[in-house]
């Protein structure tokens, strides 16, 4: 098994884009609902990333 | 992914979630929901299989103060929702120590992440196979 090495974004990303993507499929009804709710909560979770970091890196100072 | 609709026998839920638990997307397949099986099948296996390239830790259950029983015990059935996928891992002999580093950390809640995913996964075909969800 390979072994990877990912930063916070891109392990945050990704984590992102799959929880997306079964959250699409397992809440709404119709593909076109599917599809729209997966973009939203993948930008609900690339908002939620760079509005914690923004947070965290002024927070250290 | 528009799957052929067909009517949910709701008798057979049981077999459509340990199926979904078993084989990620399983449920969907026995379903005739075969798109949706296979993109939830895919997702599962994506986050696992990075959670383990990561070198994250699987848990083991343990005792002790109520946040360290929560914590572990907790984290243990996550990884035990993947079903195949953390058994197969555990046969073939995956051992790794819980060690400090953030790709470490990620790749431990990757795992936990793919069995959760996994039990929206059952949900989801419970839903189907009783007839509330299309």
């Amino acid at each position: 098994m390979p072994k990877v090495s990912l930063s916070h974004f891109e392990a945050s990303v990704l984590f992102a884009l799959l929880t997306s993507i079964v959250l699409g499929i397992v809440t709404k009804r119709s593909d076109r609902e599917r599809v729209r709710y997966a973009v939203y909560c993948m930008a609900c979770f690339m908002g939620a990333i760079f509005g914690l970091s923004w947070l965290m890196y002024l927070g250290h100072g | 992914m528009a799957d052929k609709q067909q009517p949910a026998a709701s008798g057979n839920w049981l077999a459509a979630v340990a199926l979904a638990w078993i084989i990620p997307g399983g449920g969907h397949l026995l379903l005739k929901r075969p798109a949706r099986g296979g993109l939830l099948a895919a997702c599962v296996a994506a986050m696992f299989l990075l959670g383990l390239m990561m070198r994250g830790a699987l848990f083991q259950p343990q005792s002790g103060d109520l946040l360290t029983t929560v914590i572990y015990t907790g984290g243990f059935i996550g990884n035990l929702l993947s079903g195949i996928l953390y058994f197969l891992t555990v046969w073939l002999g995956y051992s790794q120590p819980d060690v400090a580093g953030h790709v470490h950390d990620y790749g431990t809640k990757f795992l936990v992440g793919a069995g959760l995913l996994n039990l929206l996964a059952m949900v989801d075909a419970f839903e189907i196979a009783t007839g509330r969800k299309d």
